[in-house]
């Protein structure tokens, strides 16, 4: 497999713009005879998919729930980057790019992280002229906050709804291009396969998730925008249709998987209840701007938190961390908030959580300022809970979150497949091993918004449209493929739910693959997974038909593709001998406990190929350079 | 807790339902009420019938695809809150509850308690944009927007989709939906260009899809999970009726 990220030559600051220059451009008159799909419709699908259709593409943009507003974009709470350093704090497209680098712990890409950084300013610009309503200040103006892992102020929000806004200024862009006729949209439609023809992605097959029917579609460029992996966990704080299966099944195609085993367990998520909980909802980072994390210094102690006294309270990443204190970034956040119930000072009735605290800073500003900053989070909160965090510290604990890992893609964000096109959370570009937050969402429309319009055309300029249709030989034999693979899960007939599946796959993933990993316990993990995904195959419990809306039957088909990809995690973490950002070996730390990152071996992104059902994937390197910035260790002391 | 549950149940959009009974046993007040019938759906599959179907994806109150008609309130009995961060606390033991999908003919029944909701996107295809095509953006901070009038915007914005209103209004209406867009968009000084064919095209693209006429009664901002005011509607009557006296409606 050849890879080549295409990183074009010069000065850091000019390569985006020198790229920009060279490349190749469709004419405006072309334009309309290509045909685009766009899988997903989240912040990267939806602003590619209008942005696309704006400049005169054809576009087939595929979602599945019952309306592209739902993506889960649409949960992302506290905030998006980016340097417009209004707040006068000296903050610049050199500092976001290398705040992004070392959070990432040196694990990315220095070309996209800077033209990430560089394109950043015109998405508040773009989504402004939009309509999105950010907070302002008295005079008018845009209102900033920070975020983890940053000393300055660059995060623009619409109070605790930031991904809401953002992704209905992009939805609205889509239904106007819909409104065009420029863009088709499929809604309840899961995309199931890939196609390629002649090597090249020519379409997808896709399932009408109401009556069953199994589709193929043709396009001059296939682009994948499905989010995240972050379900094979089970409890997550993705949404719960959130799957891998886009993804993974191109991957089977032939399209390689960056860095899987970095995944994000974000620090202030409210605790797991009970057994019977589905899922995991996250409280913005944003809390930790204001909120003070501690536990008691005392293992065991049962008090009331507001009858444990100041000194026996240990306010442990202000202690460890004093220059960043309660915003260091997630990784550090979450493993020591796990340390801290390791030793058993975790707190609640599980033991595993931390308080995240207002009393200070209701002291200090008053309860009608944290209402404003906070109220709706803090109103989620009673409402999961049913305690009052005005009153009661929050109980916090780290979960699943966000996937850094996805199919890996070049500078133009086509993956190792011509005409296959990924983006936002779907690839692996960005983050390196840890993202920051409100990054997400400024990567999400960077390339959907700045980025993909350019490159794409680059493509087809060289490729043109040829009149393909989905009536040949390599879309039949895939649908078969699809149509075969939902008739065996139907017919098993076992005696186990799906959910029972899921849930033993993510307790598995989580406790060996999760926020620390040891070659033992990975090792362990690589037994566990296939014998269950053997038994998955053997005695799942699929009812109802093909020919209606089956729930259970699409759960199944996404449940099916999370246990081939909980095994290159595995692998891929049992593989990096080394810690660095959220993938924590526990044989590789510093004394003080700290990621040890082992830059002489292993600076590269790991690269899966995929070689068939019952034969381990072909590892390969893509070789990390520093040329603009010297990894070091990453301190936030 | 044990409760009893009267759920509708129909099989697809041209056939006739009704309701069934269940036993929701063991379950426990942290529960959410979602995962109250996870719990009913494991023990139907492990029966061999069919489980119920019903819409849910985020499940924090967001995305806006869960909706539940619970003992005939849209979300259920606690105020502001979506179906999926309604907590089984709120209900005791013993309790028979009522289940059912949102009911408007402008919403027709796919599945049990799924409906089609794709009258809402339609109704946004009619104007419920700001058209600005993407890199044609002025600097963000060019244009001041007074802080009341963003935070005004945003109370608008906040809306989910999830058609609660409709739901719970005598009248099937979706103005209050209609109006939150509108008003959304009309208080920013980058809506203004648009304002006046934004308000007349989406609500006649409302009327179209079958949803009946506002006449004040405010149910719809009861069962709002995001308790959208229904002064948005009083601001979008303005809106629309302005329109036929400004120079730049079409």
């Amino acid at each position: 497999m050849k890879l080549d990220a295409k990183i074009p030559p010069g000065p850091l600051a000019e390569k985006w713009d020198n790229h920009l220059n060279s490349i190749k451009l469709v004419s405006p008159a072309n334009k309309r005879k290509y045909r685009i799909i766009i899988v997903g419709s989240g912040l990267g699908g939806a602003s590619a998919a209008a942005s696309l259709a704006e400049l005169g593409y054809d576009i087939d943009c595929f979602c599945y729930q019952d309306s592209p507003r739902r993506a889960h974009s649409i949960a992302a709470q506290g905030g998006i980057n980016a340097t417009k350093n209004y707040p006068n704090d000296n903050d610049s497209i050199w500092r976001l790019f290398y705040d992004t680098i070392k959070g990432g712990d040196y694990r990315a890409r220095e070309a996209n992280v800077y033209r990430l950084a560089q394109v950043s300013s015109n998405i508040i610009d773009q989504c402004v002229a939009q309509g999105v309503p950010f907070a302002r200040e008295y005079g008018g103006q845009l209102a900033n906050r920070s975020f983890g892992g940053a000393q300055v102020s660059r995060t623009f929000y619409a109070r605790g709804q930031t991904g809401q806004q953002l992704l209905l200024g992009a939805y609205q862009a889509l239904q106007r291009m819909i409104a065009a006729g420029k863009v088709t949209m499929h809604t309840r439609t899961e995309m199931l396969d890939l196609v390629l023809v002649d090597g090249r992605a020519r379409g997808i097959v896709t399932r009408d998730m109401v009556t069953g029917d199994i589709q193929s579609y043709a396009a001059d460029a296939v682009v994948l925008a499905t989010g995240g992996y972050g379900n094979v966990f089970f409890l997550s704080t993705n949404a719960k249709g959130c799957n891998t299966t886009a993804i993974w099944r191109a991957h089977k195609r032939g399209a390689a998987f960056a860095n899987p085993c970095f995944t994000q367990i974000h620090p202030t998520c409210i605790p797991v209840s009970n057994e019977y909980q589905s899922k995991l909802t996250l409280m913005s980072e944003s809390l930790r701007n204001d909120g003070r994390i501690w536990v008691s210094k005392k293992p065991g102690d049962k008090r009331p938190p507001n009858d444990i006294p100041e000194d026996e309270r240990d306010y442990y990443l202000e202690r460890r961390y004093p220059a960043f204190g309660n915003l260091v970034p997630r990784d550090v956040a979450s493993r020591n908030a796990k340390m801290v119930c390791d030793e058993g000072r975790g707190v609640g009735a599980t033991g595993l959580g931390v308080y995240l605290d207002f009393r200070d800073a209701i002291n200090r500003l008053g309860k009608k300022v944290i209402e404003e900053r906070y109220g709706n989070l803090f109103e989620m909160y009673e409402r999961i809970t049913g305690e009052n965090p005005y009153e009661v510290p929050m109980r916090i604990y780290p979960a699943s979150h966000y996937t850094m890992g996805g199919l890996w893609v070049d500078y133009n964000l086509m993956s190792n497949i011509p005409g296959l096109y990924v983006i936002g959370e779907a690839n692996f570009s960005d983050h390196g091993a840890n993202r920051l937050g409100a990054s997400a969402l400024m990567q999400g429309l960077a390339d959907g918004y700045f980025v993909l319009p350019n490159t794409i055309g680059d493509f087809l300029a060289e490729h043109r449209p040829d009149g393909l249709t989905a009536d040949g030989n390599e879309f039949r034999t895939v649908e078969n493929d699809v149509a075969d693979n939902v008739k065996k899960l139907l017919s098993i007939n076992g005696s186990r739910s799906v959910d029972s599946f899921h849930k033993e796959l993510g307790k598995i993933v989580w406790d060996y693959c999760g926020m620390s990993r040891n070659k033992e316990g990975l090792q362990k993990a690589l037994t566990l997974i296939p014998a269950l995904r053997e038994e998955f195959w053997n005695d799942v419990k699929v009812p109802g038909d093909n020919e209606e809306i089956n729930q259970s039957l699409e759960k199944a088909g996404r449940v099916a593709e999370f246990m081939e990809l909980a095994e290159i995690m595995c692998l891929d973490a049992l593989g990096r001998e080394e810690s660095c950002g959220a993938h924590y070996r526990e044989e590789y730390q510093t004394p003080e406990g700290e990621a040890l990152r082992n830059d002489e071996e292993f600076s590269y992104v790991s690269v899966w190929e995929y070689s068939g059902e019952f034969s381990k994937p072909i590892f390969h390197k893509e070789h990390l350079q520093f040329e603009f910035v010297t990894p070091t260790q990453r301190s936030y002391k | 807790m044990n409760v009893t549950l009267k759920v509708w149940r129909q099989k697809g959009p041209n056939q006739s339902g009704g309701f069934a009974e269940y036993k929701a046993e063991g379950i426990i007040e942290d529960m959410s009420f979602l995962e109250m019938l996870d719990t009913v759906n494991e023990s139907l599959i492990a029966k061999g019938e069919t489980p119920i179907a019903f819409d849910n994806d985020c499940r924090e109150g967001i995305c806006g695809m869960c909706g539940l008609v619970i003992n005939g309130i849209p979300h259920g009995p606690s105020k502001g809150t979506t179906t999926c961060e309604l907590y089984m606390r709120h209900f005791k033991d013993g309790d028979t509850i009522v289940i059912e999908p949102w009911r408007s003919v402008a919403f027709p029944v796919m599945k049990d308690l799924i409906v089609d909701r794709s009258a809402f996107d339609r109704i946004i295809q009619a104007g419920g944009y700001i058209s600005c095509k993407t890199g044609s953006a002025i600097d963000a901070n060019t244009i001041p927007v007074p802080k009341p009038i963003a935070d005004r915007s945003m109370d608008a914005a906040t809306c989910i989709g999830c058609g609660a209103c409709v739901a719970a209004c005598p009248n099937g209406s979706a103005m209050l939906f209609t109006s939150a867009k509108i008003g959304h968009l009309n208080l920013l000084p980058q809506g203004k260009p648009e304002r006046f064919n934004r308000a007349v095209h989406m609500i006649e693209a409302m009327e179209a899809e079958g949803f009946g006429g506002c006449t004040n009664h405010g149910e719809c901002e009861a069962a709002c999970p995001k308790s959208v005011s229904i002064d948005f509607i009083a601001l979008v009557n303005r809106e629309y009726m302005g329109a036929f006296c400004a120079a730049d409606f079409e």
